[in-house]
């Protein structure tokens, strides 16, 4: 709060680092926001999507007669009626409606646009399809066996360098990724100790809260508005108008406010595509709004993983080298998930210093459910076998695992072997901080020498550790953002930003950091960030980028804007602009902070005066990031995150039940913004880590998902929760707005590994393959685990 | 197409008719046939909680109660609590504790908060996360939605 002292001096703090609420939250604990699922447009129609009843088959028929003749059906399409259906997806893989092959269970393959939603399914039930079921692939290892069945099969004539969709593939590999420094077979002969583990990572999925929805609507000259719940709305208007062959210039996406992403929304789905197909059609808005059992079942999951893991170390603990088979299942299309291997990399390259690192993927076709991108972005499937595998390495020469994670640690200045460029590294300190709070070395000791005690409970304590992009990441043609400010003669403040507000609390810091370069407070400002035709351009939220990139962005139009008033107050007040300064709403003397006037009143002065002028400015922040060469070589982010979390459990011996008492975590954040909002992001995280560890597991068998409900996905519910102690480490970033890093996906990647680790001080015996649910761990302590071994795989 | 029926009921104070289908929820009816878009649907079966409405003084999942079901009965939704005592504490005890992210669960949770702490008088954090074990959030990790009731909860000195 700023106070205008009798002596006129303007005393007011600083925002940042302090507890600020979000700007939304008064209206969401209303129940006034209004989500997509609380939109309805006047004259609009619901629709809904039959999928397949079959995994992997030909359609024969499809009979929509009956459909189209209930009353109160508008439209019935089907890929017949789409000729000019275009293929979707990164890999350009599959047509939003199905006509020849089915190849999983979320296949589209017919939609109703009717007057009620009981019609439009009503009419999905007289539908009529036959099929030829093909042979299901329904396991990654069984994709690239030796004649296995082909989920896009080569087609004769399609013209070369024409989409997957078109030409098919000799072979089930969607994508490969070959990384490699140093020289791993010199390393590995140089090496004390060599061990080489295989880990299994399963489904999971988003579920966020608000299921999937989008609103399609033409006006009389064919401009389409889509009200659209995605992470990235400029990259979509290309790609809509790319599927719609449509100039994107009359497309506009609205992102009403979303209940919840963590990734799920960065693809576009065939579910959109087909509500557009329906609008245009019907002339008329279109509404398609899935079920929590559709949310399930056609929307995408964390990719699993099968991984092979080879390090190497000396004996006073310098590591030596890795080596990193992975295999993905990328389900039957490709999507950004398909990418994750780009992040998996890094932290396999740098993480710790390790000189010499191979690391291969192959993410390949099955009829599984689609595998998309998911909050740490395969950073969680990195981390849970690196992490273990530093455990065990520090076991194995007879070191403490935190001196040996130490002692490999990166710091500021180091530039690794991947060609990433460590500026503020606050590594070190997350590990001796997160040590430190949760007494980790003593505990440890203690817990082991008791894993023998009588008592079926034992208690176990476990560490991991992670890197991430904190900077943005230079994995599109550009990684910036726009921003638009303006001030009207109310002194109020109107910031237009490119950057999504996801839920995660962005549009309140953007507003915090705009207000503190300009002095004022908090609620002078209103953030407008959901209209592709109001804001400027950006790349969209994902990989934590949205605090670093748009926060720079609105830093630079506040910048420009303060200088603007203050050229003119200089003026004014005949005197230097250095002398001058904005603080609590008014103009001061930077000297003194004595006001000189308020800065409202001022800019009111400004456009009434002979010389008019509004204070309106624009900014677009493109970090110094690189792209990385062919060889997955450079420094794609302008800075990185790190993180050390400690889990503590307890583990019921008799029935095989884990469950997590303490999390303490230590983040390298650069720099507290908003402590309110990073808490929140931080704790949201952990509590997801938790699922992913112990209790989510979406179960697939021959490629059907068995449990898309709640009761059987089973989500942490409050009772279950750990006491969580959070801190923060302040490196500072020199590039970051304020010195702050991107955090959002943070959290989440190391609870896996660290819990795992926390199981095996408990109780001795190691666990592998996720989740740890009662009976895979209650069989891992009575010797019923067979262990898990997959033999790297290269293709020919 | 399908059978309805006429029903009477309370609905936050206000005494009101409907004409519903006889399988329709009492979600819908207040999404789709009320208006009143506050109550969530997060799952349709029982399992989340953010459709959590007042019934009779007992918090119901709204997804699993038929409308016809209401006939009678005083039904209170999440915009019910704006100026009541009790549901402006609770709205500002989340707002300013950070209880709130993408906001979706946040009617139910509410719902269910102004029943744990009207109903079942004030407690300890303990049972506060008890208290809201239905209601599902995939965003806060529930210790500031706890922390959240637990400072409505001393603010009402119930
Ligand atoms: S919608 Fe009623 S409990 Fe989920
Ligand atoms: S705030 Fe998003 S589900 Fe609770």
């Amino acid at each position: 709060m700023a106070v205008l002292e009798k002596s006129r001096k303007v005393v007011a703090e600083s925002l940042i680092g302090q507890r600020i609420p979000k700007m939304d939250a008064p209206e969401k604990a209303s129940g006034k926001t209004r989500y997509i699922h609380d939109l309805d447009l006047s004259g609009q129609l619901h629709a809904r999507i039959l999928r397949s009843a079959r995994i992997h088959a030909r359609i024969k028929s499809i009979d929509t007669r009956a459909a189209k003749a209930l009353p109160g059906v508008h439209v019935v399409l089907t890929a017949a009626d789409l000729p000019d259906q275009r293929p979707i997806g990164v890999a350009k893989d599959h047509f939003p409606l199905k006509g020849e092959v089915v190849r999983s269970q979320r296949d589209e393959i017919a939609a109703v646009a009717a007057e009620s939603v009981e019609i439009a399914e009503a009419a999905l039930k007289l539908i009529r399809v036959e099929y030829e079921d093909l042979p299901v692939v329904a396991d990654a290892r069984a994709a690239i066996a030796p004649g296995a069945p082909l989920i896009h099969p080569p087609r004769q004539g399609a013209p070369a360098g024409a989409a997957v969709a078109y030409t098919g593939r000799p072979d089930n590999v969607a994508m490969r990724f070959d990384y490699s420094h140093g020289d791993v077979i010199q390393a590995e002969a140089d090496s004390d100790v060599v061990i080489e583990d295989s880990f299994k990572l399963h489904y999971v999925t988003h579920c966020c809260m608000g299921v999937s929805g989008v609103i399609a609507e033409f006006d009389a000259s064919g401009y389409l508005t889509l009200y659209s719940n995605t992470q990235v709305p400029f990259l979509h208007k290309r790609e809509f108008a790319e599927y719609l062959n449509m100039d994107p210039a009359r497309i506009r996406i609205i992102q009403p406010p979303i209940g919840g992403g963590f990734g799920s929304k960065l693809d576009v789905y065939p579910f959109e595509v087909i509500c557009v197909f329906l609008a245009r059609a019907a002339q008329r808005p279109v509404k398609l709004v899935f079920t929590r059992e559709e949310e399930f079942l056609a929307s995408p999951t964390r990719q699993p993983v099968l991984l092979t893991l080879r390090s190497g170390c000396k004996k006073d603990g310098t590591l030596t080298f890795r080596t990193v088979h992975t295999l993905h299942d990328n389900g039957a299309y490709t999507s950004w998930g398909a990418t994750t291997p780009f992040v998996m990399m890094q932290t396999f390259s740098s993480l710790y210093r390790v000189p010499h690192c191979d690391y291969h993927t192959t993410a390949v076709y099955t009829n599984n459910p689609y595998a998309g991108s998911f909050r740490g972005y395969g950073n969680l499937q990195a981390t849970f076998a690196i992490e273990q595998h530093m455990d065990m390495l520090a076991d194995a020469i007879g070191m403490d695992p935190l001196a040996f994670r130490l002692k490999n640690a990166q710091e500021s200045g180091e530039v690794t072997g991947q060609g990433m460029v460590f500026k503020s590294c606050g590594f070190k300190d997350c590990l001796t901080t997160a040590a430190t709070r949760s007494d980790y070395v003593v505990k440890r000791a203690a817990y082991r020498a008791r894993q023998k005690d009588a008592g079926a409970v034992k208690r176990g304590i476990g560490m991991a550790s992670m890197l991430h992009v904190g900077g943005g990441a230079k994995i599109y043609p550009s990684d910036g953002c726009g921003t638009m400010l303006k001030m009207d003669d109310f002194g109020a403040l109107t910031l237009i930003t490119g950057a999504s507000e996801i839920g995660q609390g962005s549009e309140t810091v953007l507003a915090q950091l705009v207000c503190e370069e300009l002095g004022l407070p908090i609620s002078a400002v209103t953030v407008v960030n959901n209209d592709t035709d109001i804001t400027p351009w950006d790349v969209g939220v994902h990989a934590s980028r949205t605090t670093f990139i748009a926060g720079n962005s609105a830093i630079g139009a506040a910048k420009k804007a303060k200088a603007k008033i203050l050229a003119a107050a200089a003026r004014k007040y005949e005197c230097a602009e250095e002398t001058l300064d904005l603080k609590g709403g008014f103009i001061v003397r930077k000297e003194s902070d004595e006001a000189l006037i308020e800065l409202a009143k001022f800019i009111r002065g400004l456009h009434f005066s002979d010389k008019a002028e509004l204070v309106m400015t624009t900014f677009y922040y493109e970090p110094p990031s690189v792209h990385q060469d062919k060889g997955f070589k450079g420094d794609v982010s302008a800075t990185y995150a790190w993180a050390t979390q400690v889990v503590e459990v307890e583990v019921d011996t008799a029935t095989g039940i884990v469950s997590m008492t303490h999390v303490t975590g230590a983040h390298d954040v650069g720099r507290v913004l908003n402590r309110l909002g990073l808490e929140g992001q931080i704790e949201g995280g952990v509590i997801m880590g938790q699922g992913y560890a112990l209790t989510e597991n979406l179960m697939v068998e021959d490629g059907r998902i068995r449990n898309p409900n709640f009761r059987d996905y089973k989500l942490v519910t409050a009772p279950e929760i750990p006491a969580m102690d959070v801190s923060f480490i302040e490196s500072m970033d020199g590039e970051g707005p304020q010195g702050a890093k991107g955090v959002g996906e943070a959290p989440a990647i190391c609870i896996a590994a660290a819990t795992a680790n926390a199981i095996e001080n408990a109780t001795g015996v190691r666990l592998f393959e996720l989740p740890f649910t009662p009976e895979k761990v209650y069989r891992a302590l009575h010797g019923q685990t067979e262990k898990l071994y997959w033999a790297p795989w290269k293709p020919e | 197409m399908s059978l309805k029926t006429e029903i009477e009921f309370t609905l936050n104070g206000v005494k009101r008719r409907a004409t519903v289908p006889v399988e329709m929820s009492t979600l819908d009816l207040l999404r789709d046939v009320v208006g009143l878009t506050g109550t969530k649907y997060g799952c349709g079966e029982g399992e989340c909680g953010a459709c959590t409405i007042e019934v009779d003084g007992l918090t119901v999942n709204s997804c699993l109660m038929f409308a016809v079901d209401c006939a009678g009965r005083s039904v209170n939704t999440i915009e019910s609590l704006a100026g009541e005592p009790l549901g402006e504490r609770l709205r500002a005890a989340f707002v300013e504790q950070g209880a709130v992210q993408c906001g979706f669960c946040t009617p139910g949770m509410m719902m269910q908060a102004a029943h744990v702490l009207s109903a079942c008088g004030a407690q300890d954090d303990k049972a506060i996360a008890r208290g809201i074990e239905g209601n599902l959030c995939r965003c806060t990790g529930y210790k500031k939605i706890v922390e959240a009731i637990a400072v409505a909860g001393k603010a009402t000195g119930a």
